[in-house]
């Protein structure tokens, strides 16, 4: 699985790495001798030789200014006197306290942002009074918020680009045109592109000539421009003396063809995103149930302990990441949730191991007593985690090769850590059906299940059957855990939070049927999707409990019932 | 004078027999005759009070938070900060003379047991004065208790509004010191004029009636209904995969930003979709009324960097007494072995349940008593350089006057203040846009009264 995983995942690794190196050697550049002196005129008293240097840093099309100005804005660039009196225009950081109780603010070139450093190649760090922060004049400040929503138009991180081309193309100024058009020209991801084309059309509806007016509205229509409908659709509204703003037919034609084309694209946008929420939440229940399905459905052991296995694996987890931040380098940090997965399997498998031997093992066929002895001992790990880790949720940082989401589309992205959860899902599904269907353990494993007392006159040792079965149903549910902690918090309470759905999954699947259980959980997953947009979340939680026990009143022994004879209890 | 001995000596009397009610009841156990006996010492109760309150010994302070359960993860740290405060003021000599003794219960998350231990503290502990509860259910679940013995209870969380207590003061905010000053602040030009708001939340009174109030004020501040949405959540909802999905279309076109009053553990899932769909705090932030750095601090905090939180103390408040109280708090929980340690963090409630001890600990130095009515009268007004500044509790609504300060989460799980309040917002507990004919006063009325 591990190396599955990094298949999977090293094209990530090395194009982060590459940004990574590519970004040093930006740094490495020296500052240009012009925008030297602009910065340097920032901090000037005379504010036309101030505001000419904004202007001209604007001019200068170099994204490192970006930041210079981001500082301006923010109120960080400062004037600082060197040693040897030399003025120097530097950012400051976020304040620091010492140990005296002093505040000091760690400096920065205000060109490239790399740390000042003094001759033992430490950060210079200095207190506020030793920084004269320049200060912009009102009409300067008014004036720099547009020029930097433009000026990061050309950022280096396509996202930033993107965010500002949305932004210039909203406040709708013509003056933006020249530079959205410059940076069109310029602008290869093709996300960006469109971000830059909607902008484009976006201001150009407003423009004199009807025939521009006309080629904005089709290029919006072109692009699936979702966030143009609104102003689309004030352009052709009609108010009360039945005048709308737009008054050439041609144009509003257009118009109208456009709006219906990006509302069919939205509808088609929003089917797909239904349908991988539906997938998504579906493979979520499937893996929290697939443990359940074992212990429950093929032992029939009521575990009401399920859902503080799985928070087993998750803190299992926590330990592995805790163990990589303090022992590991940090840039293989990243990795201990590769580690994670196998050992949080591990330690819950080992637990139910214990479990089985110890408590469950003596109560097989008493049902009642079992449900109460797993529920005892749910509450004793629930309290017993509180009193080792506290009762606060511990953090559990989501590998950064897992945040963020691959976009499909315009306006659908699908979260890494939710395409991790789908295949991790679908692999477990098909190693349990193998172990089960395909292998001897797995035949001795429904043999024992289906009569114990023949099997143990075949010679099988049915105990050690029953304590391998339940390690193998905890194992997996530490495994859900694991992957849990990519979604959701990790403390005492998590397994409370899935042991309604994981029952609720196994027993409409049908006891004992592993197929039911993925039967049910894509059930139950799609049709919670296919009506949480209509009814709202609380609503649609009530309308699927009410659809599962209106099913369960039509199949009581669930979608797949066990044919024959019935599971020894 | 005179009465007041003869009641001394009737109570010597009725409290041996309480005592005998009291096995009495322990040997009936719970159920309706149960009820009955407790209903009975009820009815002792207050002038069981009233005797603790002249007496010599240690004055019993009651604390009456979760230590397990689910709310556990937020009630535990407040406990802790109850108990450093009466370390505090013990070390300093107590309060008229007499030591503090803490009396420490847990009821356990569950919100019929919160009315039992409550009971409990008044009476057969017969605290003084009970610091206590986080949730509203559990608030409104002890208030009759307290009503009918007359006790006092301090509630440091900030909450809905609508309720006019004669035995609560409270500490934490009203709806109009955090909820309204953080959505003006968002329509304001400074805060990005905002025009479209997503009103988010967990379905429960909290966000329900915040809503409310926040809807009515957005309305009769001219923002269009359509540009208004409301959703809810069930607790510990983990799948915000549809509602992210609706927030984008929501956002469509721009000037839309979210307000979140989702509680606890749905916070995270929450955030983390939010991030993963491809929203940022840039374009669509979100305001979070119950997201302070306790909760943070056990949070993967990279998704939620850049977005808000509105509240009256955050611990990157610089004053030189928030200096020593965040100091004193992490040394408090280190050298008492608590999970977490060094490492601990103060946050709003926690700085409300602080000052709430010292306030009451003003009171009765005031009144010269621990009696309830005299330190209720003492009370009112009174003043104190909370961690986060001056706070003031109002001279008729129980309430406290504080500032309002809107944050900007930090990697560290810290918050960058980015706004403040000019002076101190005075409390009002019912809302001048959802019930402008109502307000609380319990020194010319009798508490919630009609406006004339």
């Amino acid at each position: 699985m591990n190396d599955f995983m990094l298949t999977l995942f090293l094209p990530l690794i090395v194009l982060a790495a590459g940004i990574l190196i590519s970004a040093l050697a930006f740094a490495e550049e020296p500052v240009p001798p012009s925008i030297a002196q602009s910065i340097l005129d920032l901090g000037d008293t005379n504010r036309e030789l101030q505001e000419e240097s904004v202007f001209a840093l604007e001019k200068s099309g170099d994204p490192d200014v970006l930041p210079v100005l981001e500082a301006l804005r923010g109120g960080n660039l400062n004037i600082w006197m060197e040693a040897d009196g030399k003025r120097r225009i530097v950012m400051s950081g976020d304040a620091v306290d010492l140990e005296d109780g002093t505040q000091v603010l760690p400096l920065f070139e205000a060109y490239g942002g790399k740390p000042i450093l003094d001759a033992q190649g430490k950060q210079i760090q200095v207190i506020e009074e030793n920084l004269e922060g320049i200060r912009l004049g009102r009409r300067m400040r008014i004036k720099l918020t547009p020029m930097l929503d433009r000026l990061r138009l050309f950022s280096r991180e396509a996202a930033i680009r993107e965010s500002a081309a949305t932004k210039v193309g909203l406040t709708g100024f013509a003056e933006a045109l020249p530079i959205l058009e410059q940076a069109l020209n310029k602008e290869k991801n093709p996300w960006v592109r469109s971000a830059l084309e909607e902008a484009l059309g976006l201001i150009q509806l407003s423009d004199e000539n009807p025939s521009i007016r006309k080629k904005a509205a089709e290029n919006l229509g072109r692009i699936h421009a979702l966030n143009a409908v609104a102003m689309l659709e004030e352009r052709i509204q009609a108010n009360d003396a039945g005048e709308s703003e737009e008054t050439d037919i041609a144009v509003k034609a257009a118009i109208t063809e456009a709006i219906q084309k990006i509302e069919a694209w939205s509808v088609w946008t929003r089917t797909v995103e239904t349908i991988f929420s539906g997938i998504s939440l579906s493979s979520i229940l499937l893996l929290v149930a697939l443990g359940l399905a074992i212990t429950f459905g093929l032992m029939g052991v009521i575990n009401m302990a399920h859902g503080e296995l799985m928070m087993l694996g998750a803190y299992a987890t926590y330990i592995i990441q805790e163990f990589f931040v303090a022992y590991m380098p940090s840039d293989v940090r990243d990795l201990y949730f590769i580690l994670a997965i196998p050992l949080a399997f591990g330690i819950a498998a080992l637990f139910g191991l214990l479990l089985e031997k110890f408590i469950i093992r003596k109560l097989y066929g008493r049902p009642l007593e079992t449900l109460l002895a797993t529920w005892g001992i749910s509450l004793v790990l629930q309290q017993g985690v509180r009193q080792i880790f506290g009762a606060a949720n511990v953090d559990v940082a989501s590998p950064a090769w897992l945040s963020g989401g691959l976009r499909v589309a315009n306006g659908i992205q699908f979260p890494y850590n939710r395409l991790f959860i789908i295949a991790l899902s679908i692999m477990s599904v098909l190693s349990v059906y193998l172990l089960v269907l395909r292998s001897p353990i797995g035949l001795k494993i429904r043999a024992v299940t289906q009569n114990r007392q023949m099997s143990a006159c075949m010679g099988i040792t049915t105990e050690r059957v029953d304590a391998w079965t339940f390690a193998l149903g905890a194992g997996l549910a530490g495994m859900a855990g694991a992957a849990l902690t990519l979604i959701g918090n990790v403390g005492p309470d998590l397994g409370q939070n899935y042991i309604v759905d994981s029952f609720l999954v196994v027993v409409t699947g049908g006891v004992g049927k592993i197929a039911g259980t993925v039967g049910a959980a894509f059930g139950i997953g799609g049709i919670n999707k296919i009506l949480e947009p209509g009814l709202g979340a609380i609503y649609a939680k009530v309308a699927i409990l009410l659809i599962v026990i209106l099913f369960l009143q039509k199949k009581p022994s669930g979608l797949f019932p066990a044919k024959g004879r019935n599971i020894d209890l | 004078m005179a009465m007041k001995k003869d009641e001394e000596i009737n109570i010597e009397e009725t409290s041996q027999s309480g005592m005998d009610r009291r096995k009495f009841l322990k040997l009936s156990g719970t159920g309706a005759l149960g009820l009955a006996a407790s209903g009975l010492i009820g009815g002792l109760g207050f002038s069981s009070i009233a005797r603790a309150a002249e007496g010599k010994g240690p004055i019993k302070v009651g604390i009456l938070h979760s230590l397990s359960g689910t709310m556990a993860i937020s009630e535990v740290s407040l406990r802790d900060v109850v108990l450093m405060a009466i370390d505090e003021i013990n070390a300093a000599g107590g309060v008229m003379g007499r030591k503090l003794e803490p009396v420490v219960v847990d009821p356990a998350s569950n919100w019929d047991l919160f009315a039992e231990k409550g009971k409990e503290l008044l009476l057969k502990e017969k605290v003084a004065v009970t610091f206590g509860c986080w949730t509203s259910v559990s608030r409104k679940s002890v208030l009759p208790v307290y009503e009918k013995n007359n006790g006092l209870l301090f509630y440091p969380v900030q909450y809905e509004g609508e309720e006019c207590s004669r035995n609560v003061f409270y500490t934490g905010a009203a709806v109009n010191q955090q909820a309204i000053p953080a959505v003006e602040y968002l329509m304001s030009k400074d805060g990005g004029s905002y025009k479209k708001f997503y009103l988010l939340g967990t379905d429960y009174v909290y966000p329900r009636t915040t809503n409310k109030i926040l809807r009515a004020m957005l309305l009769a501040k001219g923002v269009p209904a359509k540009n208004i949405k409301e959703e809810y959540t069930p607790f510990h909802h983990q799948d915000y995969q549809t509602i992210v999905q609706k927030i984008k279309a929501f956002s469509r076109g721009g000037g839309a930003t979210v307000i979140s009053t989702i509680n606890g553990d749905s916070n995270v899932p929450f955030y983390k979709e939010f991030s993963n769909q491809g929203l940022t705090s840039g374009d669509v932030p979100i305001m979070a009324f119950s997201v302070a750095e306790d909760e943070l601090r056990g949070m993967d905090t990279s998704s939620l960097v850049g977005h808000l939180a509105a509240w009256n103390y955050y611990q990157s408040v610089k004053t030189p007494q928030n200096k020593k109280f965040v100091s004193a708090f992490k040394a408090y929980c280190e050298k008492n072995k608590l999970p977490g340690g060094k490492s601990r963090v103060t946050d709003d409630p926690i700085e409300a349940a602080y000052f709430g001890v010292y306030l009451w600990k003003q009171a009765v130095e005031k009144a010269k008593t621990t009696d309830v009515d005299a330190v209720r009268k003492a009370a009112y007004g009174q003043e104190f350089l909370a961690p986060g500044g001056k706070v003031m509790l109002d001279k008729r609504n129980h309430h406290t006057h504080k500032p309002v300060l809107i944050g900007e989460i930090l990697k560290n799980g810290q918050f960058d203040v980015i706004w403040k309040s000019k002076g101190l917002v005075a409390p009002d507990p019912w809302s001048e846009y959802t019930s402008p004919d109502k307000g609380c006063d319990w020194v010319d009325h009798k508490g919630t009264y009609k406006k004339a």
